[in-house]
């Protein structure tokens, strides 16, 4: 028949250093466990110069206001143990590539956590304060503030060993054309990424800089967030925020960026 | 089976040639991906399927693009540019492909705009919520006939 398959169009060749000093890889070879694509990149490699700038210098990075934010919080004694962040952590640096390799199985309950989950457990468990919800501002404050210690690392989750279930559970999902629309992860963000739907031009959807300042929004957005936003906007049920079938999205999601940059707080539009 | 239904769908629509009868989604008679009869009885609309390429449940633009269409901004890249659609196929292939696209291109990214039934999931509208009911299809009838009537407007 006469179909023309749309030209796969690549992303921008724009180079990511950050606060003129810091290289960050944008591009990479996809790890093994991909099947359908070669090269992986971040999604900044697909946002407009304009969009890009404000990811170059942390001063113009709206995102660092939250963080700072966090960083006091860091710091602040909260709850009835009378405890802080750092009384227990000390510098925040001690968390240097844990947002590397996050999400992971817990040893000793078998459970795939996020960092939302190692932040509350801290909360609640050990300085008896209140849990946040999941994308306010607070928690994904400080998600950033701990993921910005390992900005630059290769992400690096491991899929293998006690991961495997969840990381067969996540990849099902990303395959699983949702909603009344019928769209898959993949359809979007594997075979259509470069191209344009409607105005928005497709990245991979990789998660290597969440959680991610929007400027459309103004505010920092979780991973759930934007699961959630792209599986609703297939007319479907979407699932919610903190939910185990998320978790399990993430580390499959994430899992796909193996070898890109850390970018946590990344720009996008 | 599939003639079958092609041969019941064709007879009703002669049975009923004035007060056509709409055809529900679940009933709609693919052959070879095409469809055949009218599913209103009612002649489309071109100047209604040319808004509902853009608006509403359509938004066939998110995807395609269309010369016609360039006084609106942001055409898709995702499926092929529409332009000489009219000259490529038929009346009744343009309707098989806006009812049910997955009877002619198996797999295919594009949405079924005429269908109710098997979906994963299905929420309400755009609301993330849980569908309640039966679902609507995303285009009514009319607005499938409407729209072909459009498409075989787009002609090189
Ligand atoms: C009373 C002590 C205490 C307080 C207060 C505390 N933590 Fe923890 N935190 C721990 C212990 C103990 C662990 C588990 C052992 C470990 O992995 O370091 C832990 C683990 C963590 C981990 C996972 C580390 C890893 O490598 O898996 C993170 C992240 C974390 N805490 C962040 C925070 C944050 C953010 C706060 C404040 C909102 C906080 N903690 C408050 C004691 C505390
Ligand atoms: C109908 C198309 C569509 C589908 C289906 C879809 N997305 Fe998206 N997604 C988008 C668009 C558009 C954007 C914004 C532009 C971009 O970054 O690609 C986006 C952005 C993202 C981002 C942010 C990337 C970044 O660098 O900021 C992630 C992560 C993401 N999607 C993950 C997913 C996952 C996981 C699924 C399936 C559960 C999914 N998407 C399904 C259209 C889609
Ligand atoms: C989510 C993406 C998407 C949307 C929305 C969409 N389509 Fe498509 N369409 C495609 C793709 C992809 C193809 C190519 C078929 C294939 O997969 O092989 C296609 C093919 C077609 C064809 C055959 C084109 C040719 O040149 O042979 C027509 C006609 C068509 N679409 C019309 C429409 C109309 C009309 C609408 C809206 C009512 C629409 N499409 C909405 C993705 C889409």
């Amino acid at each position: 028949c006469l179909l023309v398959t749309p030209a796969l169009a690549e992303p921008d060749e724009d180079q990511l250093v950050i606060n003129g000093d810091l290289e960050m890889i944008t591009e990479a070879d996809a790890p093994d466990h991909l099947e359908y694509i070669s090269t992986i990149y971040s999604g900044w490699r697909f946002r407009t110069d304009d969009t890009q700038a404000f990811q170059m210098d942390d001063f113009d990075n709206p995102a660092m206001l939250t963080v700072d934010k966090a960083a006091d919080a860091y710091s602040t004694v909260e709850g009835d143990a009378g405890e802080s962040c750092a009384s227990c952590h000390g510098d925040v640096e001690s968390f240097a590539g844990l947002g590397a390799t996050m999400p992971k199985v817990d040893e000793e309950t078998g459970k795939l956590v996020v960092m939302e989950d190692l932040i509350n457990e801290c909360r609640t468990e050990r300085m008896q304060a209140d849990a946040w919800t999941w994308s306010g501002q607070d928690m994904q404050g400080m998600v950033a503030h701990i993921g910005l210690q390992s900005r630059g690392m290769p992400v690096n989750v491991a899929i293998d060993g006690p991961a495997e279930p969840f990381w067969q559970q996540g990849k099902d999902m990303y395959y699983t054309r949702f909603g009344q629309l019928e769209l898959s992860c993949a359809n979007c963000h594997e075979d259509n990424y470069g191209n344009m739907i409607r105005a928005d031009h497709l990245s991979q959807g990789q998660t290597n800089g969440f959680p991610v300042y929007r400027l459309k929004q103004a505010k920092l957005i979780s991973r759930h967030n934007r699961f959630r936003g792209c599986i609703r906007d297939t007319r479907a049920e979407t699932f919610a925020e903190g939910s185990d079938e998320f978790r399990a999205l993430e580390l499959y999601v994430q899992s796909r960026g193996n070898g890109l940059s850390v970018e946590t707080p990344a720009v996008r539009q | 089976m599939k003639k079958l239904l092609t041969v019941a769908a064709t007879a009703t629509l002669v049975a009923l040639p004035i007060s056509a009868e709409t055809v529900a989604p679940t009933n709609v008679a693919f052959s070879d991906g095409a469809v055949s009869g009218s599913l209103t009885g009612v002649a489309g609309n071109p100047a209604e399927g040319r808004v509902l390429m853009n608006k509403g449940s359509g938004n066939c633009i998110a995807c395609h693009a269309v010369s016609d269409l360039n006084d609106l901004p942001f055409h898709g890249e995702i499926g092929p540019n529409l332009d000489g659609v009219g000259d490529r196929w038929s009346e009744a292939e343009l309707r098989g492909i806006i009812a049910n696209a997955k009877e002619m291109f198996p797999e295919t990214m594009m949405p079924s705009f005429y269908r109710t039934t098997g979906y994963v999931r299905p929420g309400n509208a755009f609301t993330g919520k849980a569908a309640q009911g039966e679902l609507e299809p995303l285009l009514t009838a009319q607005q499938v006939e409407d729209v072909v009537a459009y498409l075989l407007t787009l002609k090189e």
